[in-house]
């Protein structure tokens, strides 16, 4: 196995409140190969945010990573000071958010925007640096690259703003682009185009991304593997067309029933009765076990003690169901 | 066909009919930077000649991306804007021409449900005086205690706890307030509800237990939905027949089986092969190509022809006809007309 280019161990990111610590996300450890795509789903809350903003050290305050260790290439950038991770911001981690139009600043052009990325990161000339941004530009396919590099994120629609977003990311060829949410605010044909141009992207580039996103069209389309996140933790972790059709952690499989699918014809859809715990109010034992179906097969387990993610075959879930002691006698769930 | 005051007559088949419906935005600068940059007014026709029936006891969808006039349909329908042009006739009766007390009979009878649960309950009140304040303001029951009992069945209905009256908004998650929001719809016994992205802003798991929950009472109650929505998984599950709009216009209504079985309106056709799918099948994808042009500025004849593959020098010029085929499906396309598409099973 080759050398993952990003590893997180045991990360518990926490907020300091008044009325007490709140542990938004709880010991999670996964790694990303070099040019792999790994999706994190998961519900608002569950952490998917949180995880991408730990990595590239913009948890706003006063979340805070309270332990665990994050490691790039394998440097260790968790503990680094404020002018050693600017560095590392950009020029080897790349980030797309959410809302194309926070993450521009719409008092200078693009191209400005773009040649200063490039600038700060690349030993080039101001024009060298230009000529990039244009080629960039072209890449991300906005059409008059040479035109449109003088104007402002105002003048550029939803999409096309994205698009240079994306071309931001890029700039100084990272080798991990953290991707929040990149299609969330884009309609769907939209939103096909920036799928497809960030694969290609990836695909030509070598570049990871950690793509978090809560539509589950969106990683079968694009993720190598996906993580489900629940309450903080991941639920199961695997390849995408596993977790997708076979899937195996009981929370999964709520999931994937309550998404209408086109072509499926279902009268009612799979629903998983109540919500997500509060960052308060998390169950003991397994986070998912007031809302799960499965308990009785395991018993007091589930309350009691937290399961740790247990290979189940091709995937990895957090379940006592699998748990080698009661595997044998389980029988494998068909879904 | 108008029939006025004979409301509630049930041999009437279809509940609500939509005609020649337009409605426009004056979107101008103030007068006095007219006057001065010589502009003249600019108009912005949200939606342009809309024309759909529903049926009692049916969910029709209306579909299509963010500015193409969906939620404007949606606020004409329940009066809350004034049509620029057409008619909205409920049960027979024009409501532009009914007189006010007759449109009181009326809007009892159909409720809406809005897309923003956190924006659309007010924060200031009790649950129990916001589920009960349609009951109050249509004069349907004048005793509290009544009223109480009614909240009570109510929330209970919407899978809530009668306790949850004393609460106040903020303590309830996305997902239950949306289920306040129904629970305040239903409460002056609609037949007719308009749902504006009823669950865009919840979470799968939630938007499932609330798609259920309205299938649920469609069932009960016999209700007529108007679901708007720019999610067509969500429009395939929970619709009988679906309306895919773009720019203002329908370009396409038929039922929901064969309209994501074989759409023909080349918007429609791109709209489907646009979403990502959990099959995975690596199927051949229409290139989607171009975003949604400016509706202050549309194109000319077809408003699509600029997106379209198909489009001739007649799209560029003639806006097409809604051509009703044999099967009671309609398209809006010149290139259909005249059979130059060739027709793709989507699967």
């Amino acid at each position: 196995m080759t050398t993952p280019l990003l590893e997180v161990k045991n990360l518990r990111i926490q907020f300091p409140t008044r009325r007490g610590l709140l542990t938004a996300v709880d010991d999670i450890s996964f790694s990303i190969a070099p040019g792999e795509v790994l999706g994190v789903v998961g519900e608002s809350g569950a952490g998917k945010s949180l995880t991408g903003a730990a990595i590239i050290r913009l948890l706003e305050p006063p979340g805070r990573i309270a332990s665990g260790e994050i490691i790039l290439n394998g440097r260790r950038i968790d503990n680094l000071p404020f002018e050693e991770m600017r560095k590392i911001r950009g020029r080897e981690i790349g980030a797309i958010f959410q809302d194309p139009l926070t993450s521009l600043n719409p008092l200078y052009t693009i191209g400005k925007q773009i040649t200063e990325t490039i600038l700060t990161h690349l030993p080039v000339s101001p024009e060298e640096a230009k000529k990039r941004a244009i080629d960039l530009l072209n890449e991300v396919g906005i059409p008059a690259a040479e035109k449109r590099i003088d104007h402002y994120p105002h003048q550029f629609s939803g999409g096309m703003r994205q698009r240079v977003v994306i071309s931001l990311a890029l700039a100084a060829e990272p080798k991990l682009i953290i991707a929040d949410e990149p299609t969330t605010a884009l309609d769907v044909s939209i939103q096909a185009q920036i799928i497809t141009l960030l694969k290609k992207l990836c695909r030509e580039h070598g570049t990871s991304v950690l793509l978090i996103t809560h539509d589950m069209g969106v990683i079968a389309e694009t993720a190598d593997r996906v993580a489900v996140m629940y309450a903080g933790r991941i639920a199961e972790i695997g390849p995408v067309a596993e977790v997708i059709h076979k899937p195996k952690h009981p929370y999964t499989v709520g999931l994937m029933g309550a998404i209408p699918t086109l072509g499926v014809d279902v009268e009612r859809l799979t629903q998983i009765d109540g919500s997500m715990p509060r960052l308060n109010a998390i169950p003991t034992g397994c986070a998912f076990n007031p809302r799960c179906t499965r308990t009785n097969e395991v018993g007091a387990r589930c309350t009691s003690e937290r399961p740790n993610l247990m290979p189940t075959g091709k995937t990895d879930a957090a379940c006592w169901l699998y748990a080698t002691s009661t595997a044998a006698t389980k029988p494998t769930v068909s879904v | 066909m108008i029939n006025s005051g004979k409301s509630g007559n049930p041999t009437n088949q279809v509940l609500l009919e939509v005609r020649d419906l337009a409605r426009d935005f004056d979107v101008s600068k103030p007068w006095l930077n007219r006057v001065i940059d010589g502009q003249p007014r600019t108009i912005l026709k949200a939606v342009d000649g809309l024309s759909f029936a529903i049926k009692r006891g049916e969910t029709l969808s209306l579909v299509g991306e963010s500015g193409c006039g969906k939620s404007t349909i949606a606020r004409v329908v329940c009066g809350l804007y004034a049509p620029s042009r057409g008619s909205v006739i409920f049960d027979g009766v024009d409501m532009a021409k009914a007189s006010t007390q007759e449109q009181q009979q009326l809007r009892k009878r159909f409720q809406m449900i809005f897309q923003d649960p956190y924006a659309s309950l007010n924060p200031r009140w009790r649950v129990g005086k916001i589920v009960a304040e349609p009951i109050i303001a249509h004069g349907i029951m004048t005793d509290p205690t009544q009223i109480k009992q009614r909240v009570d069945e109510l929330l209970t209905q919407v899978g809530l706890s009668p306790l949850d009256q004393e609460k106040f908004p903020h303590e309830f998650s996305g997902g239950q307030r949306q289920r306040i929001s129904i629970a305040r719809a239903l409460s002056s016994n609609p037949e007719f509800l308009v749902c504006d992205e009823p669950t865009s802003a919840l979470d799968v798991s939630v938007q499932a237990q609330i798609l259920n929950l309205m299938k649920d009472l469609q069932r009960q109650y016999g209700l007529t939905y108007l679901f708007i929505s720019h999610n067509l998984a969500v429009v395939s599950h929970i619709s009988d027949r679906v309306g895919v709009m773009y720019l203002g216009r329908l370009v396409e209504v038929a039922d929901t089986k064969k309209i994501f079985n074989r759409p023909l309106h080349p918007y429609t056709q791109m709209l489907l092969s646009a979403i990502p799918d959990l099959k995975m099948t690596g199927k051949q994808r229409t290139p989607v190509a171009g975003e949604v042009p400016n509706p202050l500025n549309p194109p000319t004849g077809c408003t699509f022809h600029p997106r379209c593959p198909y489009a001739n020098d007649r799209c560029k010029t003639e806006s097409p006809k809604m051509l009703t085929a044999a099967d009671g499906g309609a398209v809006a396309c010149h290139a259909v007309e005249e059979k130059r598409i060739p027709i793709e099973l989507v699967a």
